[in-house]
């Protein structure tokens, strides 16, 4: 199987368009940072209890995307699947995009982002926060060096192996975000386990999510052929991905609410009058979560792009939300402070939380420059192959 | 140079070198810091001992503006609720089964095992070795991750620009700051400002460690308690009452 790739034109007027409209939202993003930090967060509607808000949801969504999207390319390299080997440039290239806009934000949404040197040179090596920040770099430096792999003719026979250092570190990057929850011991919603291998099965479904929607829309934009083999694979494997994750929230709360210690805190998300509970139930469960399973299997979907498209796109929306319940409805429900004893003054039950204007350009800052370096990228240098045509992909598929 | 400098020498050198330089710059408060003649050291452990069948609600109130007196917060002008800094709070709790109502301070609990300590990427939050837990204002990037992290919602982080703030207390904007049991004085010999706001018995600050302390006398005679003893933290702020 000898697949070329081709860099794609780029010259059209709906490329153009692309990039003017990614550019003037990552331009607002900038102009909410220096607003943000000219006048200080109280312009935000974050606080002292609610401290991580918006920027801080939409920045470890891209995160956590980021490591998943590369799983096709792992899939590719080490698990030898030959089938996906086409798309394993697109794979790594969307995974080093999307951690480049998460990252932008999480850095710009800091109080002093002018200190990043003092984040890159003074490390506890303690801190959760320390070792992802050494996990970030290198990732950076590994899936890039596996693309050089698969870039260079001579580095090829490296592919498997460069493939396999980026996986491992990609696993371990994933255990890293869940774990910034997973060992707050002091916060009910967090402190469990689970918490990192939830968040890497996250990232599964997350990554593929826009790794479907870059896919379908770089090739019916360059108008280069995709065949059906490879999009009802990507979407049996994508469906696989959503129930699991399904499993993995289902285990978490059903575990938590055992512990009686945990029993306030599952109620306030779970069965709660606030906004938390429908989005936990409405937006991650059913939008983000059942009505995919359902635009994948369903036999009258079966084999609709559209139906796929869509249901990479919900799968966004619901892993936002469910980011926004773990993070910031985690935040919102108060800190045990007296077990046996109701707090009547000088400490807030529920903490509230409305997300300001600036916090939300932000965090579309984020996604924009995401869309901005893939985009670029697959113009400059030659991340698809010229067709993906059934012939192409899979010479054997009979139809 | 054949002796070897040891750590007596070091700060006997020192400090001859920061009286001439305190002497030359003497605006510069931080120099003369360094020379204090008491270094911090692991053999003492500051506590305090609130015990709140002595405390009055008016005693905690008092507390409080003692605190924003002696560090100068409270007076943000655009913050709002949450938002504002909150070193030291009133807070009053109900027992669920006797319905017993306590009222008491509530601020940083210097952790012997601080959970701040542990998060921070920076080596900003700091543990003395005196048990004094601190945030280090060069160093904080205002990720907030210690506040997540915090059992006992102490920390604040600060939301707008500051003015006229108070020499021993540096604040920033955009960094995360904390009850500091008001170490500029206890590196004098004094005590914490809320503890002389009190006086009497209400709250004890001592030297935990030192069994000739009033502290440490007390804590061996009557019952008391950490918030939330459960998670091992090892406070240095401990509570009688509750």
């Amino acid at each position: 199987m000898n697949i070329r790739y081709q860099q794609i034109a780029g010259t059209s007027w709906g490329f153009i368009a692309l990039i003017a409209g990614l550019f003037a939202v990552i331009l607002a993003a900038l102009g909410s940072v220096y607003f943000m930090e000219h006048h200080g967060h109280y312009v935000t509607g974050m606080s002292n209890r609610v401290v991580w808000g918006v920027p801080h949801v939409l920045a470890l969504f891209l995160i956590v995307a980021a490591s998943g999207a590369l799983n096709v390319a792992s899939i590719a390299s080490v698990f030898d699947k030959k089938i996906y080997k086409p798309l394993a440039r697109l794979s790594g290239l969307v995974a080093l995009s999307l951690l480049a806009g998460g990252l932008m934000i999480l850095v710009l949404d800091l109080g002093r982002p002018d200190r990043l040197i003092v984040a890159m040179t003074e490390y506890n090596f303690k801190s959760i926060f320390a070792w992802n920040i050494i996990l970030y770099n290198g990732f950076f430096v590994i899936v890039a060096v596996y693309l050089w792999m698969m870039f260079e003719r001579r580095m090829n026979k490296f592919t498997s192996k460069a493939g396999l250092a980026a996986f491992a570190w990609r696993l371990i990057l994933t255990t890293g975000t869940g774990s910034i929850f997973g060992f707050l011991v002091a916060r009910q919603a967090y402190d469990a386990v689970i918490m990192a291998p939830m968040f890497i099965i996250m990232s599964f479904s997350f990554g593929l999510a826009f790794f479907i929607l870059i896919l379908m829309a770089s090739y019916k934009w360059s108008e280069r052929e995709l065949g059906d083999v490879i999009v009802n694979r990507l979407g049996n494997l994508f469906g696989v991905f959503i129930a699991a994750v399904m499993y993995f929230v289902i285990i978490k709360h059903l575990g938590s609410l055992y512990l009686a210690e945990n029993s306030a805190v599952e109620n306030f998300i779970l069965f709660g009058d606030h906004i938390y509970t429908p989005l936990f139930w409405i937006v991650q469960m059913i939008i983000g979560g059942l009505l995919p399973l359902a635009l994948i299997y369903l036999p009258a979907f079966r084999g609709n792009r559209s139906a796929l498209g869509l249901a990479s796109v919900l799968v966004i929306i619901g892993g936002i939300a469910q980011l926004y319940v773990i993070i910031i409805g985690g935040q919102a429900h108060p800190l045990e402070l007296f077990p046996g004893k109701e707090i009547i003054e000088g400490y807030d039950s529920i903490a509230t939380y409305s997300p300001s204007l600036p916090e939300i350009i932000l965090g579309a800052g984020g996604i924009a420059v995401a869309l901005i370096a893939t985009t670029l990228l697959l113009k400059f240098l030659p991340f698809l192959p010229e067709s993906l045509a059934d012939s192409v992909a899979d010479p054997h598929h009979k139809k | 140079m054949t002796k070897k400098l040891n750590r007596r020498d070091f700060i006997k050198n020192t400090t001859a070198n920061t009286v001439g330089v305190a002497s030359i710059a003497s605006g510069i408060s931080l120099t003369t810091f360094a020379a204090s003649e008491n270094p911090v050291s692991n053999k003492k452990r500051w506590g305090m001992l609130i015990d709140t069948n002595k405390l009055s609600e008016a005693n905690i109130e008092d507390m409080v503006n003692a605190c924003q007196e002696e560090h100068g917060w409270g007076n943000e002008k655009y913050s709002t609720g949450e938002q504002k800094p909150d070193w030291i709070k009133k807070v009053k709790v109900k027992d669920k089964a006797t319905g017993k109502i306590d009222s008491l301070p509530l601020m940083c609990q210097h952790c012997e095992q601080p959970p701040c300590v542990d998060v921070c990427p920076t080596n900003a939050s700091v543990k003395r070795e005196d048990g004094i837990v601190l945030v280090d204002k060069h160093l904080c990037i205002g990720c907030r991750y210690c506040m997540m992290a915090c059992p006992y919602d102490s920390r604040s982080f600060v939301h707008e620009n500051l003015s006229n703030q108070k020499a021993d207390t540096p604040r920033g904007k955009g960094t995360v700051e904390a009850c500091t049991m008001c170490v500029h004085r206890v590196d004098k010999g004094e005590v914490p400002a809320c503890v002389e706001a009190v006086g009497g018995d209400g709250v004890i600050f001592g030297d935990l460690y030192d069994a000739n302390s009033k502290i440490n006398k007390t804590l061996k005679k009557i019952q008391s308690t950490q918030i939330r003893a459960d998670l091992n933290l090892n406070t240095g702020v401990r509570y009688s009452g509750i």
